[in-house]
């Protein structure tokens, strides 16, 4: 049992900045926005929470400013797609590039500085149960703040008026234009939350994870969020169980390196982007899943005539 | 509501020219006017979707500003879209209290939906996803959603265009009972056997303007057809008799596929012949199997048996698009932008689109001759009346009339010896329309045989030799045309769903 | 009116550049002439921009081909680098072999490495409909691996001193330099597919098929198109020539395998082939205007201490300006030309309320 202990902490930590970006994207692509600009937004998440955290001294300062870097990443995507109009896949792309090319420059002095970390929850007496008593109750917040995300936006999603609205902007725009609903604002909002939750990701990754920063941290999670939404059928709960099942991809990756099984390191490496390929194969071979939770407006631009 | 000299332009176009008009409570008031008209902008103007360029509007006697469909509604204006505005992921109680404004539990609205669509004849299931219903029920669900509101008017764009006979019969009832509680309808139509049954009163609309206001119970259609047209229809020339001898030139035996995908509907054991010289129609609500039907018919679908469908006596149910192109066959798809023409591409490319593989010489060794293809763009334009701006515009330039006018004529341009054409003249105004049912009995004149698939009655009763029905997939047996009434294929059409 | 918008977005960056080196903390007009005019007047930095243009060209004038269709190929760098393994295959299982008929091979052997790894998108597309864009992208990262493990692991030079390249190729084995000193054959390949592309696009029936397909899905059905071998056919063509860039690249300047071939020129080349227009001519004055900000930003870290990075943004701004001005210019027109055909768009729109 103990044996277990350590994996499914890597596991779970492992999941956090998946689940968050994904989360993110989620909400977004709900309201009909596709938004592939995810890798950008969570490195400039990542190294905007490094600098502020560094600078500062206060790790809570660099998550903010890992959050609201994403935002004004997702805020210049909404521009460019929202209201001008322009090619929702092109300006994703546009992002990521300028994303990783802006992260670079900027982290460019802080590289091999070591970083703060976040501090982990320690509920007295809780925390010591073994096994039960870590996992549950030593991770640190930024966690449990995805976990709590995660039941959050199927809450906001399904139960709320908000949701509803958010999902009827997505499945049809013309039809909630026609009702007076203000789709671009929807839209804008979307956006906004799906760029917090990158960056705040990216924080994670660079504050948490590894607390330092190098080029080309995010190595593709951005992206594998992106497969993640389709793969969890924009259903929040999903999503949950596919940052999971990433997170033990990458604790394989890890162990089979630890225990010297032979093959070679590039190999390993290469599991999560060959699972992400699997897992999209997977879930486009289910057409009627795929048809059905669709968000229909899904990368469609949105013109109101006046 | 009384519209005072409302106007509406837009950058190039007057749609709204100093229209007055009013309705009283009670009323059941038609607006009438034919495909361009003005009168979607109209009403969009009274239900606060767009505001007018000058003018003023006025309810019960105060002049009021509209200027979002919120203040509309809050007014006690409703409106069932003639392009339903539903969201088909949602269930009807998520749709309806999307359009409600204030916030409501869902399990009252539940409660409520289902008392009240009972109480007025259109019953509904709350929890029913819309994607899984037919497109009467969501009529339906566009009105209960209206009537929750309690509105004092009802505005209705083209409500019967998606309804049996019957149906809209019962629709009718519906709507008298309203008025008869004091509730005004808006009711806007071209259907003027309609009006007549139905309204009280009726405004006139053309080319933007209101030409003439009147009791449509005291007037015939003809006399309103020309208001709305302006001039004197041509007539159609009567269609010869088709000689039992003649050859069947279209076959279907026992054509089925499967769904297309979760939405669509599947096809079952379809069988029909088509005679040269013959024209048959498919009636139909939409949503009962035709677009699958078509798709079949041009190969973009795949049969799986070769004989499931013949032409001129050929099995080609396994055979592509352009192979029964080479046939001789020829098809008209519903949807002019996006199926049947590219909309950015011009005129010319357009007509390469269809007939790049048959024989027309538009592609020599791999390249496209532009010169060839323009060529035949012209004399379809001069053939057919297509008006169009400039030489060689783009598709999407054209009005609607006129570019179903080029979409048709590039296919009879090659003298099909059969054609299947899908809602031949949907949103198309009325000279545009007489000129293509003109060259489709023309056609068929010359020997060939047309299937024409289409939801409007009139329009099928005009034409037509034998008339079939299609409802879920199934087709009907044919019935002569000549004998039948709008009754009699309403009962076809209702027949196989259990109501 | 057709070139406003990438001039303008040009315009754009060159403003944002000089905004940019200012919060640096670096003189901007000085910069902004290290960067941009510099490299431009002397005779091997002239050089260079063809070397470096060349590769960004040749993969850009394919992916245009795809995106026309609507089939986004993300994946050329992934394509480059398959290409680059192929090819070198030859010369490092064969050192000795130094006749006329390696180099050929090599290259042929490039694009089908890039075609083959190309095709895997596209099928997983075409059979399964697995998102194109995730799946190539996916792949870049695992071709980026495969190349690292072949560099580091079995074709390391022996005699390297454990540096990770491969052993340098012999004369037989590299593309010939045809001018000056260092611009080499793999330039007439890039001119071949411009021409070649071009032609494809607007004189050929198959050029009228991917824009049928690209505008409008259900017209290309309806003229008898075939979608999935037209995402297979742009997939092979860009795939091969990205391959064929890689190789070229290998048995070009660098002359060995590496554990990296190539700057991001697959990604760059997504934004030439953006900033062109998707039209070959206007691809390759965009190819060059990129490959000058790889210069430039080599010039501004020797001169100025600037991160090499600034190239990225250069980069990624650039494409930022072309789809906003893209837009801006589009869309002022569209709102002219709208009334006249809203009408026919509208009584032409989807029918009946049917799903």
């Amino acid at each position: 049992m103990e044996m277990l202990e350590g994996p499914i902490l890597t596991i779970i930590t492992a999941a956090t900045p998946l689940l968050l970006a994904a989360l993110g994207e989620l909400v977004t692509e709900r309201s009909g926005v596709l938004n592939l600009g995810v890798e950008g937004m969570m490195a400039v998440g990542a190294v905007c929470g490094f600098v502020a955290a560094d600078l500062s001294g206060q790790p809570f300062l660099g998550v903010a400013a890992a959050v609201l870097a994403g935002m004004a990443a997702a805020a210049l995507f909404a521009l460019l797609t929202l209201v001008l109009v322009a090619n929702q896949v092109a300006s994703g792309l546009a992002l990521t590039l300028s994303g990783l090319g802006l992260s670079a420059l900027i982290g460019d002095a802080f590289v091999g500085v070591p970083g703060l970390g976040v501090p982990h929850l320690h509920i007295p007496g809780v925390s010591v149960i073994p096994f039960l008593g870590p996992i549950l109750f030593g991770q640190d917040i930024l966690t449990y703040l995805a976990w709590a995300l995660a039941i959050g936006v199927w809450y906001v999603l399904f139960r709320t008026r908000t949701g509803l609205v958010i999902r009827a902007v997505g499945d049809n725009h013309v039809s909630a234009h026609a009702l007076g609903y203000p789709v671009i604002r929807v839209r804008l909002l979307a956006v906004l939350f799906g760029g917090a939750a990158a960056g705040l990701a990216g924080g994670y990754l660079s504050l948490v994870y590894t607390p330092q920063w190098t080029p080309n941290m995010t190595a593709g999670r951005g992206w594998i969020a992106l497969a993640l939404v389709v793969f969890a059928a924009w259903i929040p709960l999903r999503v949950v169980l596919g940052a999971l099942l990433f997170g033990a991809i990458s604790y394989l990756a890890l162990y089979l390196q630890g225990i010297g099984i032979g093959l070679p390191s590039q190999f390993l490496s290469s599991m999560p982007y060959l699972t992400t390929i699997l897992v999209l194969v997977v879930i486009s071979r289910n057409r009627v899943l795929l048809r059905v939770n669709t968000p229909a407006c899904l990368g469609q631009a949105f013109v109101p005539d006046r | 509501m009384a519209a005072l000299q409302i106007t509406k332009d837009f950058a190039t176009l007057r749609a709204n020219d100093h229209i007055d008009f009013a309705i009283r409570p009670g009323e059941i008031h038609a607006l009438l006017g034919e495909n361009g008209a003005g009168k979607s902008t109209l009403v969009k103007i009274l239900y606060g979707a767009l505001q007018p360029t000058s003018g003023e509007l006025r309810w019960k006697g105060k002049a009021v500003t509209i200027p979002n469909p919120a203040a509309a509604r809050r007014l006690g204006i409703g409106m069932v879209f003639q392009h339903f505005s539903l969201f088909d992921a949602l269930t009807v109680a998520e749709n309806i209290a999307l359009a409600l404004d204030s916030a409501h539990r869902l399990a009252a609205l539940r409660e409520r939906i289902t008392r009240v669509s009972a109480e007025y004849g259109l019953p509904l299931h709350a929890d029913s996803i819309v994607a899984d219903l037919s497109v009467g029920e969501r009529q339906r669900v566009e009105i209960v959603r209206c009537l929750l509101q309690e509105p004092q008017l009802i505005i209705m764009d083209e409500p019967t265009s998606v309804l049996t006979p019957q149906e809209a019969d019962d629709l009718f009832v519906t709507l008298k009972r309203l008025a008869a509680e004091g509730c005004s309808v808006l009711y806007i139509s071209h259907r003027l056997e309609e009006v007549r049954t139905l309204c009280h009163h009726a405004t006139v609309l053309r080319h933007g303007k209101v030409v003439a206001e009147c009791d449509p119970q005291k007037e015939t259609a003809a006399r309103l057809a020309s208001l709305m047209v302006g001039a004197e229809l041509r007539e159609l020339s009567a269609p010869q008799p088709v000689s039992a001898s003649a050859p069947v030139r279209l076959s279907l035996k026992n054509l089925s596929m499967p769904k297309p995908h979760p939405f669509a509907v599947a096809l079952d054991r379809v069988s029909i012949d088509v005679r040269g010289g013959e024209i048959v129609s498919i009636a139909g609500v939409a949503g009962n199997g035709q677009d699958e039907l078509f798709d079949a018919l041009s190969g973009e679908a795949r049969a799986d048996r070769a004989d499931a469908i013949a032409i001129d006596g050929v099995p080609c149910g396994r055979r592509g698009v352009n192979a029964r192109r080479r046939m001789n066959a020829a098809f008209v798809p519903e949807e002019r932008l996006g199926h049947g023409a590219v909309p950015r591409f011009r005129l010319s490319q357009n007509v390469i689109l269809t007939r790049h593989a048959t024989g027309d010489g538009l592609v020599r060794s791999g390249t496209v001759n532009t010169a060839a293809s323009r060529a035949i763009a012209n004399r379809v334009s001069t053939t057919f009346d297509v008006r169009k701006g400039s030489p060689d515009p783009e598709a999407s330039a054209l009005s609607g009339g006129n570019l179903q006018k080029f979409v048709v004529g590039r296919e009879l341009d090659r003298k099909p010896g059969v054609l299947v054409v899908c809602q031949p003249t949907w949103g198309v105004d009325a000279g545009a329309a007489t000129t293509i049912r003109q060259a489709l009995i023309d056609l068929a004149e010359a020997g060939s045989a047309v299937l024409v698939i289409s939801q409007d009655l009139d329009e099928i009763l005009e034409i037509s030799d034998r008339v079939a029905v299609i409802s879920q997939g199934r087709l009907s047996v044919p019935h002569d045309a000549h004998g039948i009434t709008r009754e009699g294929i309403g009962l076809l059409m209702g027949g196989a769903r259990a109501h | 009116m057709a070139l406003l918008s990438p001039l303008l977005a040009i315009g754009l960056t060159v403003v944002a550049g000089f905004i940019i080196f200012a919060l640096i903390g670096v003189a901007p007009l000085e910069a902004l002439y290290v960067y941009f005019i510099e490299p431009l007047t002397q005779s091997w930095s002239l050089q260079d921009l063809v070397v470096k243009a060349t590769p960004i060209i040749l993969i850009a004038v394919g992916l245009s081909v795809c995106y026309q269709s609507n089939s986004w190929n993300i994946g050329a760098e992934g394509q480059l680098a398959v290409g680059a393994i192929f090819g070198s295959a030859l010369p490092i299982y064969f050192p000795a072999w130094h006749g006329p008929t390696i180099l050929p091979l090599m290259l042929i052997l490039g694009a089908v490495g890039g075609m083959a790894y190309g095709a895997i998108p596209a099928l997983l597309k075409t059979r399964f409909g697995a998102n194109e864009i995730l799946t190539s992208l996916m792949l870049v990262y695992v071709a980026q691996l495969v190349l690292d493990w072949f560099a580091r692991g079995p074709w390391r030079d022996p005699a390297g001193h454990n540096f990770p390249d491969s052993r340098a190729f012999d004369d037989g084995q590299l593309l010939p330099v045809i001018l000056g000193d260092s611009i080499k054959l793999n330039v007439v390949f890039m001119l071949i597919a411009v021409v070649a592309v071009w032609f494809l696009i607007r004189k050929t029936i198959t050029g009228f098929q991917i824009a049928t397909l690209g505008q409008a899905p259900r017209a290309g059905a309806f003229a008898g198109f075939s979608q999935a071998r037209m995402t297979l056919f742009t997939f092979l063509i860009s795939g091969g020539l990205a391959g064929l860039a890689g190789i070229c690249e290998v048995a070009g300047p660098i002359e060995k395998l590496r554990i990296s071939v190539s700057p991001g020129y697959g990604f760059t080349a997504i934004i030439v082939a953006f900033l062109g227009r998707l039209n070959p001519i206007g691809i390759l004055f965009a190819g060059f205007l990129l490959a000058l900000s790889y210069l430039g930003g080599e010039g501004a870290q020797v001169a100025l201490g600037v991160s090499e990075q600034i190239t990225r943004v250069f980069q990624g701004m650039l494409l930022f300006f072309v789809l906003a001005c893209d837009t801006l210019i589009f869309y002022r027109i569209r709102l002219v030309r709208r009334p006249a055909h809203q009408a026919s768009l509208r009584t032409a729109e989807a029918p009946h309320g049917n799903a």
